[in-house]
């Protein structure tokens, strides 16, 4: 179980749940909400092109803000720094949070993040008081770039968004992770439990799932599913794991002279 | 050819009309086997080619359609999950000085003409909002006199103040012109080809600007150049062999794609309708083949749209909800001013899916689907 000592701090706010989810996909209002409630996460993503912003009375907005969620509103839709930077400005003046959840993917096919227009939209949006937590690619010299240019977490990318491929950047996440100075979220791709529990024994500090929730044939069951992984990987994070024992090691045809 | 050889001229340099019959013949001639290695490759995630795209739309696909079906229903809700987004249409004027074979607005129909005033545009835009719209689709004829960049100049004004999204189905028209279109928050331009069929083309399309067949076929990329974020492509089933058009449509898709890699795209299925002046039907489409050629579609691109009209059938709009589409019109009016004043004698064709947009939001609800009526804010792309 997670510890009440072991919790994550991002920007002005406090988690206990690892476990970031968004809102796309699912099947209605219902269905979304019984599901963000069984994973036990605490915040929630949203696209503004998605909400009616100003009324807060369509289906995504309304149920989450009578919820309580912490919302973590994107800029998904926008496909450079300055559509991100209009995007952020209209929900800190309609929903009153200085969150965002830096999006530019100008490609709609693989929806890559534009690396040079984040890292442009991130000096700025910082520089006005958001609360930054940037959609990026798996590089670890653009995660220290984005660091430094005031984010308050990084979020690279285990897959291209909903392709449920998993942590095909591996390679590059554990190089953020081990140089990261802010918390790493990693976002996009996790298909299954085992990714993000991956995810988390890798030192991840949180992760961020959608659509492997939203399109389960059993959503609500397969969230309680993603927040048990994340628990779990989590602990073994804490715990240390046990280094993999190689057989070999039982002889030694190489040093066995020196015997 | 292969898809890497889809350069960077025009798509029309693309489509010549010796190739027609080549493309008609392979498509026929695909097999079973064909179709069995293209399904496989899919359900590994692989890529498909235009020639997969083939074995997927030939005749040889149509005893493989449940398993195309279910490989549809997978791809589409990986993508784009359990949701339909709803858009209505919106005539503005059913003036025009083309006259094609098929259409009910054609030049030579005796039918009473009209274009709406603001004041007009105003109702109609109240009319629609109170269903709860956000996305609309502009159409009109093509008469440029009177409905030219200026009126659309104006009639967006009006608009802009309703809804969210707004995308334009109108003539082809100059790129600074869509430019223009851009800067007022035009979205999306819908422009079908029609047939991909050049020598077919000039018979179905006699008279007026819209004889030009490569000046629309070079439309989509007016509008990429000019910075659009969105294009509709398509063609008019039954006209020529729907098979082969729907090969065209499927390589313009993939042009488009590696010419303009920032742009979305989506896909329709109109299938002829009768209208005033009664067009043949050369290629009828049944429903069942309908249903092949949308699923093959989706297998082939995942991140298109496909858009279903209330030209079809409600039986078949609530089934095809699961099977591949994701955008759909509902209760629309094919006659300027017809939401305001439902005034058949003025429409450009019937339409067969009368519910009201409650009753498909229902219905679509009743499916374990969620609606969608909004999914674009004004503004969010910049010019």
């Amino acid at each position: 179980m997670t510890t009440t000592t072991d919790l994550l701090t991002i920007g002005d706010k406090t988690f206990s749940s690892r476990l970031f989810t968004g809102t796309g996909k699912f099947s209605s209002s219902d269905m979304m909400m019984a599901s963000l409630n069984a994973s036990q996460s605490e915040l929630v993503t949203m696209a503004l092109k998605r909400v009616d912003i100003a009324g807060q009375t369509d289906d995504i907005l309304a149920p989450l803000v009578q919820a309580g969620f912490n919302l973590l509103p994107n800029t998904s839709g926008a496909k450079n720094a300055q559509d991100a930077i209009f995007a952020a400005q209209l929900t800190r003046e309609a929903l009153g949070t200085n969150w965002v959840k830096l999006e530019i993917h100008p490609d709609p096919k693989y929806l890559m993040p534009d690396p040079i227009e984040t890292l442009k939209a991130a000096e700025a949006l910082a520089n006005d008081g958001f609360i930054v937590l940037p959609y990026m690619h798996a590089d670890p010299v653009l995660a220290k770039n984005l660091e430094e240019a005031g984010c308050a977490a990084v979020m690279p990318l285990g897959s291209p968004i909903g392709s449920n491929k998993g942590l095909a950047s591996r390679t590059f996440l554990e190089i953020i992770i081990e140089q990261a100075n802010v918390p790493v979220v990693i976002d996009a791709g996790i298909g299954a439990p085992s990714d993000a529990a991956l995810a988390m024994e890798m030192g991840a500090d949180a992760v961020l799932v959608n659509t492997a929730m939203a399109v389960s044939h059993q959503p609500v069951a397969m969230a309680k599913a993603f927040s048990l992984a994340v628990e779990a990987g989590r602990s073994a994070f804490l715990a240390g794991l046990a280094p993999k024992a190689q057989h070999a090691i039982a002889t030694s045809p190489l040093t066995g002279f020196l015997d | 050819m292969t898809d890497h050889q889809l350069s960077d001229q025009s798509f029309s340099q693309h489509v010549v009309m010796d190739e027609w019959q080549q493309m008609a013949c392979e498509i026929n001639a695909v097999d079973d086997n064909a179709v069995v290695q293209v399904l496989a490759k899919s359900k590994a995630n692989q890529r498909l080619s235009l020639n997969d795209f083939k074995a997927l739309i030939s005749p040889a696909a149509a005893p493989y359609l449940e398993h195309m079906a279910a490989e549809s229903q997978r791809l589409t809700q990986q993508r784009f999950g359990k949701t339909i987004q709803l858009f209505v249409p919106l005539y503005l004027s059913n003036m025009c000085s083309n006259i094609c074979t098929y259409c009910g607005f054609s030049m030579e129909n005796k039918i009473r003409r009209t274009t709406l005033s603001f004041e007009q545009i105003h109702k109609e835009a109240q009319a629609i909002k109170a269903k709860g719209f956000e996305h609309v689709l502009i159409v009109t004829g093509e008469s440029e006199r009177k409905v030219g960049i200026e009126y659309f100049e104006s009639a967006l004004s009006v608009l802009k103040e309703y809804f969210s999204h707004i995308a334009m189905e109108v003539q082809p028209l100059k790129e600074h012109e869509y430019r223009r279109l851009h800067e007022l928050g035009v979205e999306s331009i819908l422009v079908y080809q029609e047939t991909y069929h050049r020598e077919k083309y000039a018979k179905y399309h006699l008279k007026g600007k819209k004889s030009d067949f490569d000046y629309r076929l070079q439309t989509p990329e007016r509008v990429g150049r000019a910075g659009i974020n969105k294009v509709g492509l398509g063609c008019l089933l039954g006209l020529e062999d729907w098979r082969t058009d729907a090969f065209y449509v499927a390589k313009q898709l993939r042009f488009l794609e590696k010419q303009f890699w920032s742009m979305k795209f989506s896909l329709a299925f109109p299938r002829l309708r009768p209208c005033e002046g009664g067009g043949e039907v050369n290629s009828p489409m049944s429903e069942r083949e309908l249903v092949q050629l949308i699923c093959a579609y989706r297998i082939f691109n995942q991140q298109v749209e496909l858009s279903l009209s209330t030209r079809e059938s409600a039986v078949f709009r609530n089934n095809m909800v699961a099977l591949g589409i994701t955008t759909m019109s509902a209760e629309s009016k094919t006659q300027p001013g017809g939401y305001a004043n439902d005034d058949k004698s003025l429409e450009q064709f019937s339409i067969d899916d009368n519910r009201s947009v409650d009753d498909v939001a229902q219905m679509i609800t009743d499916k374990g689907y969620q609606v969608v009526w909004k999914d674009w804010q004004q503004g969010l792309v910049s010019q």
